[in-house]
């Protein structure tokens, strides 16, 4: 990220400092007229016109409003935790870690089968991907809770034969649409392992499904983890959907306490909160395993480049700025590598301290 | 399938406020979208901060809390209207809180276009003296536009098919997913029929966009 701005626009000279300070001082102005609305409209405050913005009264914290102490004081009770969030919590890993692992069994399944050689497998699982990921997750919940109605209407099954439950609805649905999402990501990891793969395979007499389960799945599953685990984190956003179901997850959990204290503000910024918490460590995670990947990558095409390995400091490349100046003969070096030691892009050799 | 059939100004019904949503939002989000981008993009480390904390927040907030904190906080707690009609109070509520969401994916297809471009563009521009604006103007955005088309495209299915959760408590609105729980809940025409012909609609309605947006992305490739 930081390379790639610094890239846009030089290295700012005098004129540029100078105007740039001006636009962070205005850019400061508006998010502190922005912050001011935010807190004077959860305060109620910015509805009475006879209040003038420059009263104390104003700014003072209003007992009607959002920041109220008695608003946010739910928190800070350990029954409000025990109570709602963590059941709420609870509930949503629950919904979320189940619909992960079925997701994945269904992606696996329909990803392979995409790929089959035989027509009749591979036809009606693209139809299934193909239909599951063009409609909401949200018609296909409300269709999973409505079963029993199709089982009386079509197979005169009495109601109350079978109870779907919002649980059972929400995961359904979350692993028929994160699966479908899957079984591409699969399709794509499987379709990217290079051909000499699966020609060794059948060189050494491997059945297909020997080719498929020992060489292509293990190498596409690890190159598509950083996508596999950024849809779980999407799976897990999703799982929030289970409150139009009325599935007591995090989310209804705080709209039941937001209802019952009357702090529907405070509720959704804490709510907010927790749910951010979790999908960065996951996003990071995903980021984490991409570099590794990358990483892993590199050294097994290159391993003389490795700079951060144990033994690439002292080989080839040197310390940094020393090969620029000059290029040692012990191995011929691909000319990205001279490039990338000298990582200061002025073009300049360094100077040797 | 008679009694779906004979409903089917409810369903069209349906389907118009989910078009609506989407075109609206679709429109909203873009903007933002260029702006969190320009923002993260720019010399001015603050709006650099700014922007990736509204994005990162707010992509890993769930689609449901945001609604629901425009229907339930904004609209009804606060209460703040935006149209004298229920109807259109709850739908430019929608717009906002679908908009707030999809901008971040925006500006992330967008940023992800801009990495893509080769560092000579941006040094030639640079060179020939022009300035940030003239260089995100000229030169960046043209090129990270026509890349980004195939992702801007699953960002617009993926917000058509978001447009169901405006049927949330506190929102409302009568689009497509809220007409076909009506239509189970009351018992107007059988269930299978009714979710496959919805099923059907937003298949018609996401299908289509995805063939032409990864037409349209070959079309307006860039050669390098």
């Amino acid at each position: 990220m930081s390379t790639q701005s610094s890239v846009l626009f030089d290295a700012p000279g005098p004129r540029a400092r100078a105007r740039n300070k001006v636009y962070t001082v205005i850019t400061l102005i508006l998010f502190a007229i922005g912050l001011m609305v935010v807190y004077l409209g959860f305060n109620d405050t910015l509805r009475k016109p006879e209040l003038s913005l420059f009263s104390a009264e104003a700014w003072a914290v209003n007992p009607e409003g959002e920041w109220t102490a008695d608003k946010w004081e739910p928190f800070l009770r350990p029954e409000t935790w025990t109570y709602y969030v963590i059941p709420g919590l609870r509930n949503t890993l629950t919904a979320a870690l189940t619909a992960s692992v079925l997701a994945i069994v269904f992606g696996l399944v329909f990803g392979i089968g995409r790929l089959s050689d035989r027509w009749w497998i591979r036809v009606p699982a693209g139809a299934v991907v193909e239909f599951f990921r063009g409609i909401p997750l949200l018609i296909l919940i409300f269709f999973t809770m409505a079963l029993p109605i199709v089982a009386d209407q079509l197979f005169d099954i009495a109601p109350g034969t079978f109870q779907v439950t919002a649980l059972a609805a929400v995961v359904t649905g979350l692993t028929l649409y994160n699966g479908s999402v899957l079984a591409e990501v699969f399709r794509a990891g499987i379709l990217a392992v290079p051909k000499g793969q699966s020609e060794a395979a059948k060189a050494i007499g491997m059945t297909r499904a020997q080719n498929m389960w020992l060489i292509l799945v293990p190498q596409a599953v690890s190159a598509m983890m950083p996508a596999i685990v950024a849809q779980l984190v999407v799976l897990l956003k999703d799982s929030a959907l289970g409150y139009i179901v009325a599935f007591p997850e995090m989310l209804r959990s705080f709209t039941l306490l937001a209802t019952r204290e009357n702090n529907v503000i405070p509720a959704a910024i804490v709510c907010a909160a927790i749910y951010i918490v979790i999908n960065l460590s996951l996003s990071r995670f995903a980021i984490w395993l991409e570099r590794r990947n990358a990483n892993r990558g590199r050294a097994s095409v290159r391993p003389a480049d490795a700079e951060d390995g144990p033994e690439g400091a002292d080989t080839t490349t040197g310390p940094a700025g020393t090969v620029a100046v000059e290029p040692t003969v012990q191995e011929p070096l691909p000319d990205t590598a001279r490039e990338d030691s000298d990582g200061d892009d002025d073009g300049n050799p360094k100077k040797r301290p | 399938m008679e009694a779906f059939l004979n409903n089917i100004d409810r369903v069209v019904d349906g389907f118009s406020w989910t078009v609506r949503l989407a075109l609206l939002s679709a429109l909203f989000s873009f903007i933002l979208g260029v702006l969190l981008t320009a923002m993260r993009v720019s010399p001015v480390p603050l709006l650099r901060g700014l922007s990736t904390a509204y994005v990162e927040g707010v992509r890993s907030t769930p689609l449901t809390l945001v609604l629901l904190f425009c229907g339930l906080g904004l609209n009804s707690a606060l209460g703040i209207f935006l149209s004298d009609t229920v109807a259109w109070d709850v739908f430019w509520w929608a717009v906002i809180g679908l908009s707030a969401y999809t901008s971040c994916f925006v500006s992330e297809s967008l940023r992800a276009g801009i990495n893509t471009i080769p560092l000579g563009q941006v040094e030639a521009a640079r060179s020939l003296g022009l300035t940030f604006t003239q260089n995100l103007r000229l030169i960046v955005l043209p090129q990270a536009l026509r890349t980004v088309v195939a992702p801007l495209g699953s960002v617009l299915i993926a917000l058509t098919k978001n447009t169901t959760v405006a049927s949330v408590a506190g929102l409302g609105v009568q689009e497509a997913s809220s007409e076909m729980k009506l239509m189970f809940d009351r018992g107007i025409a059988p269930v299978l029929p009714t979710f496959v012909g919805f099923a059907l609609g937003f298949l018609v309605l996401t299908l289509p966009m995805g063939y032409f947006f990864s037409w349209l992305s070959k079309r307006v490739a860039v050669v390098r």
